[in-house]
């Protein structure tokens, strides 16, 4: 029986997603405005994105940004794969609770105890704050994302093809690289997005534990807000938004694809 | 295909037996380093730093760099490490369950949490449960739209609230022109604005669990309970909201754990009206600069919320173990 879709459904389902998106339709819409005044419309005019890119402040915090990103995210991404094997491969070893414990507790745990404990550590073994201690406490942050993300994928993964790789003669690794590798990718690839959205989004951490010459884009965007809402971060957070937005599509359109491509090739093989 | 039956199957080939032993080496080697590597970076970055972070909450606030008197180092020697431990202090302690402020700051924390937690649970349950009925063809986009607003900007999305809840703000025009309201309603600076953010910003938290949970229900028990005369409301109680337990808890810790210790919400929302205890710690840190005390601060916050933490690993852990 096919559950019915009622009215009530169709209704709360609008009214949720009028909430989610009709903030940062706003945002995005008076981004465009004329008018210095956020919340007056004044006519449309895109001068906040000229005078956005002759802000060198701005595009200096950008530059610190997308670097700890792009690095954050990759190193994340390999830990937390191996840290998603470890979970869903070795059910059996010495401390694995606290393993557990230790890739969980991120997701939830508040940021200011993350930044404080993390910046601590940095005095305490004597490292400079800066680029180096925001990559680093990045990457202990969202390898954890990433290893949540893709051992949902191993959960639902089916050995029985790795077995079968390996009754061919396989080594290990060799039947990982070949076989294991392939099939998780598309949330590897989810995770590193995943890791690099949060990376470039993430103002608690970044601000225990950078330095001087290190500000990040929320940081900068942190600063200017407290002085009050411009329609210049308007503009900023309209290009950040875009930026995500995109990557997030195309990816999506990938993967889609390539499902598309899987199924084929399983109805041809069945046929075969 | 058991572990043995594929090693058995290696060593009978004769040629390659040799080989095989060494390969089984390396693969443990293997093993033992997919293990380590993570293992060893988390005990590093996240657990070494919960140590120090205690160790100096016990010490007194300096003015030196870093701003605090040292404890516990063995670079004096054994007897230089005896003597520091006779200048730990649980001042920054006392001193903390003394002060009406933090008190304060760490019981409405908690209650404001708690009340976001049931605000967000009222809103995301009618959208996840409209979105499990929904036909199985528009499903993926549905879940592809609650997740977007995740991967845009926690600051901006809270930021964006600031022009529409202000005074002279859009929802005030929006009230004002329609005649619903006379005078424009104080909202931001207060509790409410905090509530409406942290409802806002933590939704797709609440949706994702509920819904996972909810489309695994099986439909035909309600069905059922209908055939049986059951009226629609007391089937949701009976079944749906019991079946739909698992995603309501997790969806629950989920939002309520990191809302405790909320910082940029608060901080953007509230105003200097309102007081929680992540905004307590950010100011101790960096406008007083008193970092022993914000480590006491946080080791208090992380005692409250270690019981809610270790719900969730369990409950995490139980939802991997029905997957397989």
């Amino acid at each position: 029986m096919n559950p019915t879709w009622s009215r009530f459904n169709i209704t709360s389902i609008v009214l949720g997603f009028a909430f989610l998106y009709l903030p940062i339709v706003l945002l995005v819409v008076f981004s465009f405005n004329e008018s210095k005044l956020v919340t007056v419309w004044g006519g449309f005019s895109t001068k906040w994105y000229v005078s956005l890119f002759h802000n060198q402040g701005l595009m200096d915090a950008t530059w610190v940004t997308a670097r700890v990103a792009v690095i954050s995210a990759t190193v994340a991404t390999l830990l937390g794969t191996l840290a998603a094997l470890t979970l869903t491969r070795y059910t059996r070893f010495k401390g694995r609770t606290l393993f557990s414990g230790m890739v969980f507790a991120p997701l939830v745990m508040p940021e200011v105890i993350t930044g404080l404990s993390l910046l601590l550590l940095f005095v305490a073994v004597g490292l400079d704050r800066g680029f180096v201690t925001v990559t680093l406490a990045h990457i202990t942050l969202t390898m954890c994302f990433v290893a949540v993300v893709v051992q949902s994928r191993l959960i639902t993964f089916d050995r029985s093809l790795e077995e079968a790789a390996m009754d061919l003669g396989a080594p290990p690794v060799k039947t990982f690289f070949q076989i294991t590798l392939p099939v998780i990718m598309p949330a590897i690839v989810s995770g590193w997005m995943l890791a690099f959205t949060l990376s470039l989004d993430d103002l608690v951490i970044a601000s225990f534990t950078s330095g001087p010459g290190a500000t990040t884009l929320p940081m900068k965007i942190y600063s200017q807000v407290r002085l009050g809402v411009t329609p210049e971060i308007n503009a900023a957070c309209t290009i950040l938004i875009a930026v995500v937005a995109v990557g997030v599509i195309i990816a999506s359109l990938a993967n889609k694809r390539r499902e598309v491509q899987r199924q084929r090739d399983e109805q041809a093989a069945q046929r075969g | 295909m058991s572990n043995a039956a594929v090693t058995a199957a290696t060593s009978s080939r004769a040629t390659a037996a040799d080989k095989s032993a060494l390969a089984r080496l390396g693969e443990a080697f293997v093993g033992r380093l997919v293990i380590l590597i993570p293992y060893l970076w988390l005990v590093f970055f996240f657990l070494v730093p919960f140590v120090i972070v205690f160790k100096i909450s016990l010490s007194q606030t300096a003015i030196a760099i870093p701003p605090y008197t040292p404890v516990l180092g063995f670079g004096d020697g054994l007897a230089g490490f005896f003597a520091q431990l006779n200048e730990l202090s649980i001042d920054n302690y006392t001193w903390l369950t003394q002060d009406a402020l933090y008190v304060n700051a760490y019981v409405t924390s908690v209650i404001v949490a708690a009340i976001s937690t049931v605000l967000t649970l009222l809103v995301g349950y009618p959208i996840a449960y409209g979105m499990a009925r929904a036909p199985a063809m528009l499903r993926p986009t549905l879940l592809m739209l609650v997740i977007l607003p995740f991967w845009t900007s926690f600051l901006i999305r809270v930021y964006a609230w600031i022009g529409i809840l202000k005074p002279e703000g859009l929802l005030n025009q929006l009230l004002l022109a329609t005649g619903v309201v006379s005078q424009p309603l104080i909202i931001l600076n207060t509790y409410t604005a905090i509530f409406i953010g942290i409802v806002y910003s933590y939704l797709p938290f609440m949706v994702l669990p509920l819904y996972s949970s909810l489309e695994k229900m099986d439909y035909s028990l309600i069905e059922a309970a209908k055939d049986l005369g059951c009226p629609p409301t007391s089937a949701f109680w009976k079944i749906t909201f019991p079946l739909s337990l698992p995603g309501v808890i997790a969806g629950c810790l989920l939002v309520f754990i990191p809302a405790v210790g909320e910082f940029v919400i608060p901080d953007l929302l509230g105003g200097s009206q309102t007081l929680m205890i992540g905004k307590t710690l950010w100011n101790e840190f960096f406008a007083n600069r008193d970092w022993p005390v914000s480590s006491a601060v946080a080791v208090i916050l992380l005692l409250l919320l270690i019981v809610p933490i270790m719900l969730f690993q369990r409950a995490q852990a139980r939802a991997q173990e029905q997957d397989k």
